[in-house]
Parts: C-alpha cells; sequence; structure tokens
C-alpha cells in the first residue's frame, strides 16, 4: 500500500475546520537503544524555542537494548506541565508495542507508524499517517549501519510539517544537541528534511493538532532535576561527595562531577577543591559523607529506595551522634527492586524515621527544578545548622525529566557552617561540652578535628552532654529530648509550605513535590468542570510548621495527594496533627509509576465528593472514604 | 598546707609534649587482654615520633578493640562509628581534612566479617589510614563466638572446633594492592612499637594485624591464638629497626642480612633478615612467605610488605593541598559568571 492511499482512506476523526492549537501530547514509542533521544529532545526543544510551554517525559525500561520505551512530549498553552493522561499523537516506532499503543489511545488521537507495522486497520476512529522510514533513511544516508540512527529524525521532519513546527527551529535545536559532530549534524539534517518533505508530497493534514508561536517561555531553562540538583550542590560549596550508581540517582552525581571538573579546579594549582568517590555500596557512600561531615566538610551522597534501606543505620548514627551531611533521595517505585525506571514518592515515612531507636530526620521537598537547585543550598545549611542529616526527597520524574523553569538566581546568602568552637571561642566558653544545650534551642557546639579546639570522643552509643559513655537513664532521657528539641527548632528554619488559592475554599488539598504540576491543573479542572474553588496547601518540608495546622483548621475535608499506596504523607501528618485533625484527612493515591495526572487527581476528588457522575477508571488510584 | 616541691624538668618529646598527654581514658576491657598492650604502643609511638594528638583522629567500628581508641591520645579527636564501616568514615574524615593523621582500630570479627566489603575497598584504595586489627580469632564483646581469622581447629571453650577457613588479613591486604602490611603479637612490645612507628611514617593505608589473645573468651588449650601458642609459633620475618627522619642515626649494618627501605617522610626502616633471605618490597615473595608459614601452623610476623612509594588515594584524587573542610566561601562557590554560564547553555 503506498502511504498516499493511506492518507486517501483513513477516516478523519474532526472536521476540517477544528484546530487545536499548542494543546497536546506526543508520545513516542520506540526502543531503547536506538538512539531515538536526539530526536525527541529535538522536537521538545523546537517547540520551546517557539515559545509554547513543554514538558519531556521519558517512560523507558530497566535495561540497556531492545526493550520499549515510550517518550512523551506535552505542549500546553496554559503552561500544565504535568503528565497528560491521554496521548493525543502517537509515533509508533516499535513492532512490540505498536498494537496495544493504538488500542489505548482516544477516540480522535492521531498516529503517525512506521508504514511496514500497517496499524491504520486497527480502528476508524483515528488519523493515521503511515511513513515508510526505511525507504527514506535509505536515500539519504547511504552508510547501512548509521541508518538506524538518523532514522528517528525523519518523525522529527514528517511532525514540523503536520504540526507546523518550523524546520529552522528543528534545525537550530538539532545543531545544538550535535554541537561539533560535523558529519552527525549532516545525516541528522538530511534525515530531518527528507521526513518533512516526505509530508509535504504525501500526507494530507488530518488531525486538529497544531503549533503556533507564543512569547511562554522567553528567559526560560530546560533542565532536568537532577542537573539542577547538581548545580545547587556546587554552588553550596559542596566539598565531599561519595555516591554508588543507582537509578534513577546517577545522573545527579555525574553531572555533578562534570560541573565540578570544570568549575571547581583551583586556577593556581590546578586541583580540585573537591572530592568524589564511587564508593562500593550505599552504607560505604554514607559512612564517607558521616566522616567528612564528621570532619567539617560539606558532603553529601545521592541515592534511590534501595540505597536508602542500606543507609538506615548510618542515619541513625549521624542522627544521635549529630553529625551533618545530605542526602538525595531519588525516588523510585519500591518495594524491593520494584519498577527502577518508574516514578513514585515511597520514601517519605521510611526516611522520616530511617533507622532503628527513636530517629527523626529532616526532609526537604522540591516540586520544581528550580527548587532542586535552590534546596539543596538550603539542604547544606540545614545540615550544618542542625548537625545531622537533611534529607531531599525528589523522585524519578523531577529528577530525570525536563522540565521548563525561569533560570535560576544567583545565591546571596552566606553559607551557615552551624554552631563550631574554634581553639579561641572555647577558651571563652566557661565549660563546654559536645552535647549541652547552651541556647535552649536543642543545638549544641561541635569542634572540628584538625582545628586546635578541644576533642570530643563521638560515638552512636550512649552518651552524656560531655559525650563521656553513659548506660545512665537519666544522661539517656534527657539527651533523647534535646534531640527532639532540636527537631523542634527545625521548624523555624525549614522551608514553609506555600499556600495557593483561598483558606475557606470548597475543596481543601495537600499535595508536595512532583505532584504539584498535576494539582495545580487538577484545580483549574474542578473550577471548570463542578464549579469548584480550591485551597491548596504545597508542603515543602518535613518537620510541619504551624501553616499546615491552620490549614487543616480552615477545611472540613483536606485531600492528600501523593504517589504511593500506602498514603505515606497522611499518615506522617496523622502521627503529627490532633485526632481531631488526623481525621480530616483523606487519601488521593497514585502510584502505577507513571507521574501523576490531572485527570486521576481531578476524577477522584469529584468521587469523593460526589459530585462527578463519572466513576474513577484508574485501578492505580484508591480513594478513602472514611 | 601548700607544699612546694622544686620544678623539674619534665621529660617531653620533639614537639614539647609529656607523655601523659598521649594517653587516653582508663580501660574498660579484660586484666590482661592484649588490646591493652597495643594502646600502650600506639601511644609510646606517637609520643616517641612527636606527633600532635591535635592533628590525629581515631576511629573504629564496634566491638572490644573499637572501644579501645578511648583509652590512648585522649586529646585527639575519636570516633567509634558503626560495626564494620570505620574504613568509610575514616576514608570521608581523611577526604575532608587531608592534614588528619587517621589511626584506626577494628578487630578480627569487624574487619574479616562484616566489614570484610568495606576493608577490600579501603586496601585498594590506599587511603592514607594506619588500620589496626586486633586480632584474636573470637567475638569478645558477644562472649566468645568464632571469628571468620579462626584457624582451622581451633577450639572454643566449649569445645567447638572451627571447620571453616581462615580469613588472612595480611595476604589479602597485599593481593588487593595495599601499601604497607604487617603482622605483629601484642606481647612483642620491641616489634610492635617499631612497625607501629614505621606506619607512621608511611603514605597511604598501613595494614597492622595484631595477634591480641582474649584472656577471657579464647586463651585456652586448642586455641591457636591464645598467649601460649602464639609465643611458641612465632616466626618473624625479619628484625625490624626503624631511624625517623628527625633522628640523625647512622646504622652500620651488613647489606647482605639486611634490607634499608626509605619511608615517604625520609625515615629509614632496617630489616635485618632472621632465617630465609626476606625482601618486603617483593610482593610475590611476601604472600608466599605468608601462606608457608600458616601451612607449618606458624605465624609470620614483621613488616611483610611494603610499598612506600605507591600513590596514595588522595594524590589519585589531585585533591587541593588545604583541607576541604575549612576552604573559605570564594574557593567553593563558584562565581556569578559560572550560574549565567550555566543557564545559556539550557535556553
Amino acid at each position: 500500500m503506498a502511504p498516499t492511499d493511506v492518507a486517501a482512506h483513513d477516516g478523519a476523526a474532526h472536521p476540517a475546520h477544528h484546530r487545536i492549537v499548542n494543546d497536546f501530547s506526543i508520545q513516542v514509542a520506540t526502543v531503547n537503544g536506538s538512539g531515538s533521544q536526539t530526536a525527541n529532545l529535538v522536537l521538545l526543544r523546537s517547540l520551546f524555542q517557539m515559545g509554547v510551554p513543554v514538558s519531556g517525559k521519558n517512560m523507558f525500561p530497566s535495561n540497556i537494548a531492545g526493550l520499549p520505551t515510550w517518550y512523551t512530549i506535552r505542549a500546553n498553552k496554559d503552561g500544565y506541565v504535568g503528565r497528560k493522561k491521554e496521548i493525543d499523537f502517537l509515533v509508533a516506532m516499535n513492532v512490540e508495542t505498536a498494537r496495544e499503543d493504538v488500542l489505548s489511545l482516544e477516540s480522535g488521537a492521531a498516529v503517525l507508524y512506521d508504514e511496514p507495522l500497517k496499524l491504520s486497520a486497527l480502528r476508524d476512529d483515528l488519523v493515521f499517517y503511515a511513513v515508510p522510514f526505511d525507504k527514506i533513511v535509505a536515500q539519504v544516508c547511504h552508510d547501512a549501519k548509521l541508518r538506524r540512527l538518523v532514522k528517528n529524525m525523519i518523525y522529527d521532519g514528517v511532525l514540523s510539517r503536520l504540526l507546523n513546527i518550523d524546520l529552522s527551529e528543528m534545525d537550530h535545536a538539532l545543531r545544538r544537541q550535535l554541537g561539533k559532530k560535523a558529519k552527525a549534524i549532516e545525516l541528522n539534517l538530511a534525515a530531518l528534511e527528507a521526513g518533512s518533505a516526505f509530508a509535504q508530497e504525501h500526507l494530507a493534514k488530518r488531525d486538529p493538532y497544531w503549533v503556533e508561536r507564543m512569547n511562554e517561555t522567553a528567559g526560560m531553562i530546560l533542565v532536568e532535576g537532577n542537573a539542577a540538583a547538581a548545580m545547587g550542590c556546587m554552588m553550596a560549596g559542596v566539598t565531599v561527595i561519595a555516591w554508588y550508581p543507582i537509578t534513577p540517582s546517577s545522573s545527579l552525581p555525574e553531572t555533578l562531577i562534570s560541573y565540578m571538573k570544570k568549575y571547581r579546579i583551583d586556577k593556581d594549582s590546578g586541583k580540585a577543591t573537591f572530592a568524589i568517590v564511587q564508593a562500593e555500596d550505599e552504607i560505604a557512600a554514607i559512612g564517607m559523607v558521616v566522616g567528612a561531615g564528621w570532619a567539617g566538610a560539606r558532603a553529601m551522597t545521592s541515592t534511590s529506595g534501595p540505597g536508602i534501606s542500606l543507609m538506615s543505620e548510618f542515619a541513625g548514627l549521624a542522627y544521635y551522634a549529630e553529625v551533618p551531611g545530605v542526602i538525595f533521595d531519588i525516588q523510585r517505585v519500591g518495594p524491593s527492586t520494584g519498577l527502577p525506571t518508574r516514578t513514585a514518592q515511597g520514601d517519605i515515612l521510611k526516611v522520616a524515621t530511617l533507622s532503628h531507636g527513636d530517629t527523626k530526620h529532616i526532609m526537604l521537598i522540591p516540586a520544581s527544578v528550580e527548587e532542586c537547585y535552590t534546596m539543596a543550598m538550603v539542604a547544606f545549611d540545614l545540615a550544618e545548622r542542625f548537625q545531622t542529616l537533611v534529607f531531599v526527597m525528589s523522585d524519578l520524574d523531577l529528577g530525570m525529566n525536563t522540565w521548563m523553569s525561569p533560570a535560576f538566581t544567583y545565591p546571596d546568602a552566606p553559607l551557615d557552617r552551624g554552631k563550631i568552637l574554634d581553639a579561641a571561642a572555647v577558651q571563652q566558653v566557661a565549660e563546654w561540652g559536645r552535647y549541652r544545650d547552651v541556647d535552649g534551642d536543642g543545638i549544641p557546639y561541635r569542634t572540628i578535628p584538625g582545628s586546635g579546639a578541644p576533642a570530643y570522643f563521638t560515638r552512636g552509643s550512649g552518651h552524656n552532654e560531655k559525650g563521656q559513655y553513659s548506660e545512665r537513664p537519666d544522661d539517656y532521657v534527657h539527651n533523647m529530648e534535646r534531640l527532639a528539641r532540636k527537631f523542634d527548632t527545625a521548624r523555624d528554619y525549614v522551608p514553609k509550605p506555600i499556600l495557593i488559592g483561598a483558606l475557606d475554599s470548597d475543596i481543601a488539598i495537600v499535595g508536595y513535590g512532583s505532584s504539584h504540576w498535576a494539582i495545580e491543573e487538577s484545580r483549574d479542572q474542578l473550577a471548570r468542570e463542578a464549579g469548584a474553588s480550591t485551597a491548596y496547601m504545597r508542603l515543602r518540608a518535613y518537620p510541619f510548621t504551624e501553616e499546615l495546622e491552620a490549614f487543616i483548621d480552615h477545611h472540613q475535608r483536606i485531600y492528600v495527594v501523593e504517589q504511593n499506596r500506602d498514603a505515606q504523607m497522611l499518615s506522617l501528618m496523622r502521627l503529627a496533627l490532633s485526632a481531631e485533625r488526623g481525621a480530616k484527612l483523606r487519601k488521593v493515591l497514585h502510584y502505577n509509576g507513571l507521574p501523576i495526572d490531572a485527570r486521576s487527581i481531578t476524577d477522584e476528588i469529584l468521587a469523593q465528593e460526589g459530585i462527578s457522575q463519572k466513576p474513577s477508571v484508574t485501578p492505580a488510584l484508591v480513594g478513602d472514604t472514611e | 598546707m601548700a607544699v612546694t616541691t622544686p620544678d623539674l624538668p619534665k621529660k617531653t618529646n620533639r614537639i614539647g609534649l609529656e607523655h601523659t598527654l598521649y594517653r587516653g581514658g582508663k580501660t574498660t576491657l579484660c586484666a590482661g587482654c592484649g588490646h591493652n598492650a597495643i594502646s600502650e604502643r600506639i601511644i609510646d609511638a606517637f609520643y616517641e615520633m612527636g606527633i600532635d594528638p591535635k592533628e590525629v583522629i581515631k576511629l573504629s567500628g564496634i566491638g572490644c578493640s573499637s572501644k579501645s581508641p578511648a583509652y590512648f591520645l585522649g586529646t585527639s579527636h575519636g570516633f567509634n562509628s558503626v560495626h564494620g564501616r570505620m574504613p568509610s568514615v575514616g576514608t570521608g574524615a581523611v577526604l575532608a581534612n587531608r592534614r588528619l593523621m587517621a589511626i584506626g582500630v577494628s578487630g578480627d570479627g569487624d574487619t574479616g566479617a562484616i566489614g570484610i566489603g568495606q576493608f577490600v575497598h579501603l586496601m585498594r584504595r590506599n587511603v592514607p589510614i594506619i588500620y589496626i586489627i586486633e586480632d584474636n580469632g573470637c567475638y569478645g564483646l558477644t562472649k566468645g563466638q568464632f571469628s571468620p581469622t579462626a584457624d582451622i581447629g581451633s577450639k572454643l571453650k566449649t569445645g567447638v572446633v572451627n571447620d571453616l577457613t581462615p580469613i588472612d588479613t595480611c595476604a589479602l591486604a597485599i593481593e588487593l594492592g595495599a601499601s604497607f602490611v604487617a603482622r605483629s603479637f601484642s606481647g612483642d612490645k620491641k616489634q610492635l612499637l617499631s612497625i607501629l612507628k614505621a606506619s607512621l611514617s608511611h603514605r597511604g593505608t598501613a595494614l597492622i594485624d595484631v595477634i591480641s589473645p582474649c584472656v577471657t573468651f579464647n586463651d585456652h588449650e586448642g586455641s591457636t591464638k591464645s598467649y601460649a601458642y602464639v609465643k611458641d609459633h612465632d616466626e618473624p620475618v625479619g628484625e625490624v629497626s626503624f631511624v625517623p627522619f628527625f633522628e640523625d642515626i647512622s646504622v652500620e649494618y651488613d647489606a647482605g642480612t639486611t634490607k634499608e627501605v626509605q619511608m615517604h617522610d625520609g625515615s629509614k626502616l632496617y630489616l635485618k633478615k632472621v632465617a630465609e633471605d626476606y625482601d618486603p618490597t617483593d610482593k610475590l615473595n611476601a604472600v608466599r612467605t605468608i601462606h608457608e608459614t600458616a601451612q607449618r601452623g606458624e605465624f609470620a610476623t614483621g613488616i611483610l610488605y611494603v610499598e612506600p612509594d605507591k600513590p596514595d588515594f588522595l594524590e589519585l584524587l589531585n585533591i587541593v593541598d588545604e583541607p576541604l573542610a575549612t576552604l573559605p566561601t570564594d574557593r567553593v562557590r563558584p562565581g556569578r559568571e559560572v550560574l549565567a554560564e550555566l543557564m545559556d547553555s539550557l535556553r
């Protein structure tokens, strides 16, 4: 069947005058290792360059080559960058998944597919565009070995024509992507142009999706959360980094390595103002962080769920012996190995009390790439101020996917190195005790090895105010109560939650982290579809602050939106709140490994409110009707 | 009532510090525990080498041995960390401040069982830490269970016989690329002191496995880590003489019977051969000797292997000369132009 025939016979789903501008999602289904990432990023960036708000999400397998992978690009004029549940435009390149991919589309969607897949017979309510990729690539790339790599650029070319994306913007994005690789640029440009030419000649536009220039991305950047966090760590003055490879965390230290090698080499000596160690496991990684933090360095590691589990013993030591350190947890789906390449907010409850005995840890919860950057700096300050570990709870969606953001600003605040006594300062103190609460805030003063200040013996065993070994009940209780007091003090220092919308609204929502973007979109849906006003409190840290209690007091039912099965943040809130307040909390959960989407939240809240006629259809979504 | 005594000149070391300053808290280990003798030798070695305790950090894991850092160098910062993980804590501390002199004390369980992974990687990295294993072949603090260094056929007090192959930490360390490997006996004051002093002159990891009998749980007939057994089966590979860099002593020796090794800080090590022609810079010979003596039921002691010029981990990482921990902000926070450049690359 010739491609022109396909175009002629496929049924059009929309009347010609129906135009949907800058509001659609494109999903590229391919196999991993096929080199589609360049084509996907060029597509994403060309939309961005045209001023259209975009986000890019990679749904990839835990595998190196040969398994299905999907890259989803969302363009949205209103700035919604959360995942869109429905796919509007499918690029079907993977023979293994093509059938299921097509069958799962909503009516009216468009499908661009590799001609031999013969997909157009599957449905009559979609728009199909068949493209003979192999024929086109053979014409532009004579080296058969390279064809696989440039083939993907053809769908960019076809899409540029179908969606009205300027080819010059794709050209620009491609050159930027490939840098100085002249040969690669030449081949890919040829493929891009061939795809565009093919579409012009053979494909009649029958889908409703169009791109038009906007001006919504001026001054913005495109970046992944892990890279943003790496920038924040570098700007925070981190000096010791120990890590162990684990998806989806690895790109944080790896990006950090590239930045540090470029920007943190002493100009005079040519030597590094940092040490980065790939440790033998996560236990060693956090052990090095604890050792370095104890010796006065700003030290960090980055990991994900399995690494967090391994780090728990050291986390307890750092809590009890009061050693600073920063741990990034780029959360993925558990338990156990779980779905290593899918996203979740599944470590919240675990990390809050990581380790045996009574422990509590400060958590910072970024919702944006910008907060990955700023909270990295806050984390180091808080770790040294409170002489404890600070966990930055990012996730795969935030860490590894590409997000639009205002450009980051340079930090003006000086580093807070906390309560450190040097040799001279100790002379001023009548009697220094390492674990003595002099200021009433629970935070003692420490001395740094090698500084000439008096020494103390650091231990994970019971100790008194002077750091001496003690099994006395009163010493133990006194110390534990001081640690609790110190944790209370942290409430005044952690980033406060952000209230969006007015108090006393119809519907109250609490959310955190990467769920933020879907929640914001859901609020608009709730207003549009149910006329409901919403008050939304975005948590940014643990311990909770008084704003949360005030928020709860203003509402009868509060929907806590999170990406895990067991309502972990809700549970943590109930531990901290009065029973009366805790009883007002309702679960809205999403935990199928895909980033949470607005539609799922809206449907669930409306169902629980008894407003929606439409029952929830997402099996991964569980409501709480208590 | 005031009693005046004339000020007698107190004995001090080369940096003017008294011996008492190198002492620590009162030991809580059993009377006669080999570990206490090791603590005494550590005190002597640091005193005699004239090392400022304020520049020393003491590290340990968990167990009887790991308690001992509280009993020496009381004015040094100490860190009794978690079981088997002292190497990582020490690595982090040394990275934070390369000027610190780190001494870690571990046990045979802390090293050979729970901590074998971190031990292995510490040896590979050649992190500048003195790593002492106080090796008694059993778990003292939990009342005498076998550890992974217990010899085949060695008997517990309860009569249980060990039938698993022991881990020889010295042979393993050499295999892993350690640059200073020694074995000694807590009862051999002279040898242990010389080895400790030499280790203080070494750049890189110095592993010292010290057979240190457990008087409570492993000092009986049938144990191969008892005082009596070790005394009978100690087989020094050479007599260790150490001349520190700050002592201007010329040693006359017979080149045919003594091997001179120049340490990284300029100190000199003289190893007088005892029985065989032993060269501590010959890795293969060192491993062979360890295994051959073990087969005879003996312990080869002394400095078994030394590679004074092997680059340490800090050199490999190319870290600045100053402590990372205290670099001023302007050296660790890049300027506005760096952030601007990064932002431009993402637009």
